[in-house]
């Protein structure tokens, strides 16, 4: 399992309904490619966070698919819209296996 | 023709003019979190008055996008590693079985320290940079192995004890005890070296503002310190910055942590007085 791995996100805790929300999330991560070799000339084994995903009170907002060139620590900034108060569930994905979430609640006014 | 050779003319003004403009720092307001104002230019102390008149961060000097991301505190990439150290302050190492929070508490009760930073140390008799300090802890305190002076979990520390600061001014001392290890540090300064003979004044007090090839030189200031890179997605420490500036003068180096440096480091540290401490800043 990657070391030192943790989710961060930045959600308003309030907003008028339909409003469109700025999310910011951030991963540390190595995100190591797999293209890179280590001193002795071996191949340094892939590592990266794969997939990441946001949903609202159970509906889809996001659903990416992260690729070897994304840097260390990834970033992800995105709108979305609020009909009503609920939760935001985040969820990144290591090719490790390992399924990191995190959630943030937001109150429609 | 002539009206040719007038339009041309003009339109060299003009390029010349846009690439001045396009040199000076920026002038912008370092507002943290939407809260809290950094004094990032202000009256240059008065042991350099016959130098310039106003000390600028680094922060003038780098592009909108830079600024903006060390504005934030989720944007900037330094915090990461804030956070890291967070972690490690409570975490205790060394044959003592102790933490940082052990014997200081909270973090924030590093609130004040980094804007005085080389100081004066009585019972060493000597200055001491912040790095020493903490290396001075984990030794004789925790029972612990010293870190690095430039690696990762030192300058992680750094940043975490620069971090409860932010807005405070820069107030190092330059009278009694240091007053000669201050003036060591502005000969080395002053000293011209390597194949380039170049000394720190050359760049960052006669020619701040303009362009060294693509890079926009500044005032060399080290308020902001530990700085993130872009270049190398890291922390990077005030004495590997003199480092990679005197190699780049072509030179032999002193080494991190040495008394040249921290001399040097006391002096420019009081060539920012009345700044604020800004770091983790985020530079590229």
């Amino acid at each position: 399992m990657a070391k030192g791995v943790k989710p961060r996100v930045k959600v308003p805790k309030t907003a008028a309904a339909g409003d469109s929300i700025t999310i910011k999330t951030l991963i540390s991560h190595k995100m190591e490619s797999g293209q890179r070799k280590d001193k002795e000339g071996n191949l340094i084994p892939r590592s990266i966070i794969n997939r990441f995903t946001c949903d609202f009170n159970g509906v889809n907002v996001i659903d990416v698919t992260l690729e070897p060139a994304i840097s260390t620590n990834p970033f992800l900034e995105f709108e979305a819209k609020v009909p009503e108060s609920g939760e935001f569930a985040f969820t990144w994905y290591d090719d490790d296996g390992s399924v990191y979430e995190t959630s943030k609640s937001i109150t429609v006014e | 023709m002539y009206n040719n050779k007038t339009v041309l003319g003009a339109l060299g003004g003009l390029m010349l003019t846009a690439g001045l403009a396009l040199a000076d720092p920026a002038d912008d307001t370092l507002i943290l979190n939407e809260e809290t104002k950094l004094v990032t230019r202000t009256a240059a102390p008065a042991h350099m008055a016959d130098a310039v008149d106003e000390v600028i961060s680094g922060w003038h000097f780098r592009g909108v996008e830079t600024r903006a991301m060390q504005a934030d505190d989720f944007d900037n990439p330094g915090m990461i590693f804030v956070e890291q150290a967070e972690d490690s302050w409570n975490t205790a190492d060394g044959s003592e079985g102790k933490s940082c929070a052990s014997c200081h508490e909270g973090s924030d009760s590093m609130k004040g320290v980094k804007g005085v930073y080389p100081k004066w140390n009585e019972g060493a008799g000597e200055v001491r940079t912040l790095e020493m300090q903490v290396n001075d802890c984990r030794e004789n305190r925790m029972g612990a192995e010293k870190w690095k002076y430039t690696g990762g979990s030192m300058q992680n520390m750094i940043a975490l004890i620069s971090s409860v600061s932010r807005g405070m001014p820069v107030n190092v001392a330059i009278d009694g005890p240091v007053q000669s290890t201050w003036e060591q540090g502005k000969e080395l300064y002053y000293t011209r070296t390597g194949q380039l003979e170049l000394s720190c004044a050359n760049c960052h007090e006669d020619n701040y503002g303009n362009m060294i090839r693509a890079d926009h030189l500044s005032q060399g200031q080290i308020n902001a310190f530990p700085v993130y890179r872009l270049k190398n997605t890291k922390l990077n420490s005030v004495h590997a910055r003199f480092k990679g500036c005197v190699r780049d003068t072509r030179a032999e180096t002193y080494k991190p942590g040495s008394a040249e440096f921290t001399a040097l480091e006391l002096y420019v540290a009081s060539r920012g007085n009345g700044l604020s401490v800004e770091g983790p800043s985020v530079r590229n």
